[in-house]
């Protein structure tokens, strides 16, 4: 057994000292409006204990005065804290620009990583570099998981069916934990690994070092032939199917006269729940993928689309 | 005690076996299996309640038990993953809608609301027993999953696990989830109609004691809250069973839709559990302190802002869940809200103690209790509405100590108030006033070093729910494990003293307190129909004149 009990958690980011700033912060309010309550409680319940013979005339039943301030001015307080929290939430939730791109797959009861855009996949470990925004887009392949990273102050349900995504710059090299914090079944408790934060040249090396034989959008232009994708949505095809090159990102007009963007979620969807949103145009003739392909594959599908510009399309035949 | 005879000359002569009060008194309405449990009296329901309820708040402690053993050791010795995991979802199950939910309200509520306003009885006593009834056909669908093997999919049965992978007995804890919800309906609508047509003369709303007061908030709770709950549960039902996608996404379905129903629920959930034990403390506060509560207003109406704010800070419960940024940020503002009522009780309450005449019965130690644990509970909890904070803590062990300090140090300390107040109207004796004492401490001095190290746990990452941990964490889950078997203690002692007062106890006064209210004005313990004649009210509730006899004593 160890003796040994940490006081604080590791910080291995700014952030994570900023909500440590906040907590400690708010812990200094919360003696300081609660311990009045203890002391006068004492105090009153000592000087006036029954059979006591002190004054107790002039008692009162009530005083708004009284009421609205002590309402209202820990209120004002606590919003001060509130507008805090919500600050450095928005902050952890936008999107760096320009951020170094991992995927994550949950499943009872692993993690899986790809690393854009070389392909390199970890099991239970995720490397990131140091100083550099990194951003994760995270799904399940079956129940809800949660991402857990303690030292980053972090955490992200991880939903299956969607893709939820976590932000952050690590500052510290170090290996720190990672954890799964919604219960997922039978071995929630051992869903977990670490994360690997690295001086950007050791990370670089460690890419180089576990680097797959194929690049993610390799993998997926693979996959594209594989699962008979390019049948119809090839450049040559006789189908008439949308043209995916170039899409990534972009307006999609649907049948049903919206507009919806191609981001990496109607890309999934569209494979697996084909006639969910239908291209304005388009016969909704697209089988389901649907317990066909898997969301790594998924991921790496997406990742083709996305790297494909409309001339790469076109020298491809 | 057959040597109770007149003839006995001794100076301290041992207590009667029964005095002419429990002679007519209700306990004393009959004898037979019968007379129980077919009876409309509330105060015989109450008792049935409360013979039903501390035998789940036993079976949902052994679970914890388990836990807190397994939990010794950072390695799954004890029990299996799965072992544990069914293990904390019954303690969850039980404890949640077999004990916190009921606990206040079906016993001491049903035994005084008609008794506080002047009633001979709720409004409709043959629903009272119905509602006893369906708890306990919900009671039997809840050992049945248990002996069957039990459930694994937490109390909160987050989907798609608990309709797609849970492999436990799922619909069995569902059933009677599904089914004691009709108890708790029925139970607020009656509490409803009871305060609406049945109060005495005289009594007005602003004569209702705050006890009633916090019972009629709750009551509006049970009766909305809960028909959300049941037809959750039934679209659970309809995707376990019949593979209807409605939260499963491979279904076509969505698993925060079952999120947002199940915690504008739950969360109210919590009120239902939190509110009946305010009203408690603001009794057992202004009897210690032998003066009218300070802002009485202030009180009544903070217990029906916590009812109708309690229904909009579901979201705070899903920060992390991938709901809109937005979204959040509007319920975490809403949470910080909703602690404005409860501060208001708090601070209230420290301000009747000023200028009282404070006795320190094992109510006013009870009480005490429960204002510290609760204030460090809801301070926390405003900790977690922060929400960069949340982000970190959630599902950590800081949530499950949070939610402990309110509802177990919250309300379960206010229920064992409430039952060392009220004993001696309930059931005619005397109790030893030491042993109280020493119960109350024991529990808030446990429960602190049982809860306290599961902050510090939950801060430095260790998330809920998990069977095993990382040797680090061993220390402050040791020191939690030891403050739990205090807490055991201090929960069963009551069992021998009480249990010895039934039958050795100094027979009651009517009103051994000193205190006011109309319950006090009965018999103890009251006849079977409360009141000889109706009571007419003339004054407020809490008059302690200064000249009154037991404020200068």
């Amino acid at each position: 057994m160890s003796f040994v009990t940490p006081l604080w958690p590791p910080q291995a980011s700014a952030y994570a000292e900023q909500v440590d700033r906040l907590f400690l912060g708010f812990s200094a309010l919360t003696v300081l409006l609660v311990l009045p309550v203890f002391i006068l409680i004492g105090i009153f319940a000592l000087k006036y204990r029954r059979g006591r013979d002190v004054d107790r005339t002039h008692r009162t039943r009530g005083s708004v005065w009284l009421e609205t301030s002590w309402a209202a001015g820990p209120f004002l307080l606590v919003l001060g804290f509130f507008a805090w929290g919500v600050a450095l939430y928005v902050d952890a939730q936008t999107e760096p620009v320009g951020a170094l791109e991992i995927s994550g797959t949950a499943k009872q009861w692993m993690w899986k990583f790809s690393h854009h855009p070389g392909g390199q996949r970890e099991i239970n470990e995720l490397h990131v570099p140091a100083g550099e925004p990194v951003k994760i887009t995270l799904t399940s392949q079956d129940v809800i998981h949660s991402l857990y990273l303690p030292a980053l102050r972090l955490k992200q349900d991880v939903l299956p069916g969607r893709y939820t995504t976590l932000s952050f710059t690590a500052d510290r090299p170090g290996t720190y934990a990672l954890r799964c914090a919604e219960f997922c079944g039978a071995n929630h408790a051992v869903m977990g690994g670490r994360i690997v934060v690295q001086t950007p040249r050791d990370y670089a090396q460690w890419l180089s070092r576990s680097g797959a034989d194929k690049s993610l959008a390799e993998r997926g232009k693979l996959l594209f032939r594989q699962y008979g994708c390019s049948g119809c949505h090839g450049p040559a095809s006789s189908v008439k199917a949308p043209d995916l090159a170039g899409l990534y990102g972009r307006p999609v007009s649907l049948e049903s006269g919206e507009t919806i963007i191609a981001d990496d979620q109607y890309i999934r969807d569209s494979i697996l729940f084909p006639h969910r949103a239908i291209a304005a145009g388009y016969p909704p003739i697209m089988p389901t993928f649907r317990n066909v392909i898997e969301e790594e594959d998924l991921i790496a599908l997406t990742a083709f689309i996305r790297n494909t510009r409309a001339e790469d399309w076109r020298e491809e035949e | 005690m057959s040597d109770a005879s007149p003839l006995q000359e001794s100076a301290d002569p041992p207590p009667p076996r029964e005095t002419p009060e429990e002679q007519v008194s209700y306990l004393r309405a009959g004898y037979s299996l019968k007379s129980w449990f077919f009876t409309t009296d509330h105060k015989r329901i109450a008792i049935l309640y409360m013979v039903a309820i501390m035998f789940f708040f036993v079976v949902g402690g052994a679970a914890a038990v388990l836990m807190r053993l397994d939990l010794a050791t950072p390695s799954a010795d004890l029990l299996t993953s799965d072992g544990y995991n069914r293990a904390f979802t019954m303690h969850g199950v039980i404890m949640v809608w077999f004990f916190l939910i009921p606990s206040i309200p079906t016993t001491f509520g049903n035994f005084l609301i008609p008794l506080m306003i002047g009633a001979r009885d709720l409004a409709f006593p043959r629903l009272n027993l119905l509602s006893w009834y369906i708890y306990v056909i919900a009671g039997f669908f809840t050992l049945y999953s248990l002996v069957a093997g039990g459930v694994d999919t937490g109390w909160t049965f987050y989907t798609p696990l608990s309709t797609m992978f849970a492999n436990g007995h799922v619909m069995a804890a569902l059933s009677a989830v599904f089914i004691v919800g009709f108890s708790s309906i029925l139970t607020g609508l009656n509490f409803i109609v009871t305060v609406h047509k049945l109060r005495a003369p005289g009594m007005t709303w602003g004569r209702l004691p705050l006890f009633i007061w916090s019972h009629y908030a709750t009551s509006l709770v049970l009766l909305l809250a809960t028909p959300v709950l049941s037809i959750t549960l039934v679209l659970l039902a309809a995707e376990r069973m019949l593979g209807v996608g409605i939260f499963d996404p491979a279904l076509g379905g969505d698993p925060l839709l079952y999120q947002h129903l199940f915690w504008f629920y739950s969360h109210p959930a919590v009120y239902i559990m939190l509110l009946p034990a305010m009203g408690v403390v603001s009794e057992l506060v202004a009897a210690a302190a032998h003066k009218q509560v300070f802002g009485y207003w202030f009180i009544a109406y903070s217990s029906m802002a916590i009812a109708a704010l309690g229904f909009l800070v579901w979201g705070h419960h899903m920060f992390v869940s991938g709901q809109s940024m937005y979204a959040s940020a509007i319920f975490s503002l809403l949470s910080v809200a909703v602690a404005v009522p409860s501060a208001i009780k708090v601070y209230n309450w420290t301000a009747t103690f000023y200028k009282g005449s404070v006795s320190f019965d094992p109510a006013f130690l009870f009480a005490m209790s429960f204002i510290g644990l609760f204030v460090i509970g809801g301070m926390t909890g405003l900790m977690l509405a922060m929400l960069a904070v949340d982000v970190h803590l959630h599902d950590t062990y800081f949530v499950v100590a949070h939610f402990h300090y309110i509802m177990v140090g919250g309300t379960v300390s206010a229920f064992f108030g409430a039952l060392h107040f009220w004993w001696p109207k309930i059931t005619g004796r005397d109790y030893t006033k030491m042993w109280g004492g020493l119960t109350a401490v024991l529990i808030f001095g446990g429960f602190n070093m049982t809860f306290f190290p599961q902050f510090l746990l939950g801060y430095l990452g260790m998330p809920r729910r998990y069977h095993s941990y990382d040797p680090e964490f061993q220390v402050l889950h040791l020191l939690s494990s030891a403050g739990a078997s205090i807490l055991a203690v201090g929960y069963m002692l009551p069992v021998f003293y009480l249990g010895w007062s039934l039958r050795w106890g100094k027979p009651a006064e009517t009103n051994p307190w000193g205190a006011t209210g109309l319950e006090w004005t009965v018999p103890s313990p009251p006849p079977k129909h409360n009141f000889e004649e109706v009571p007419v009210v003339v004054e407020g509730p809490y008059h302690y004149p200064l000249k009154h006899p037991a404020s200068r004593d």
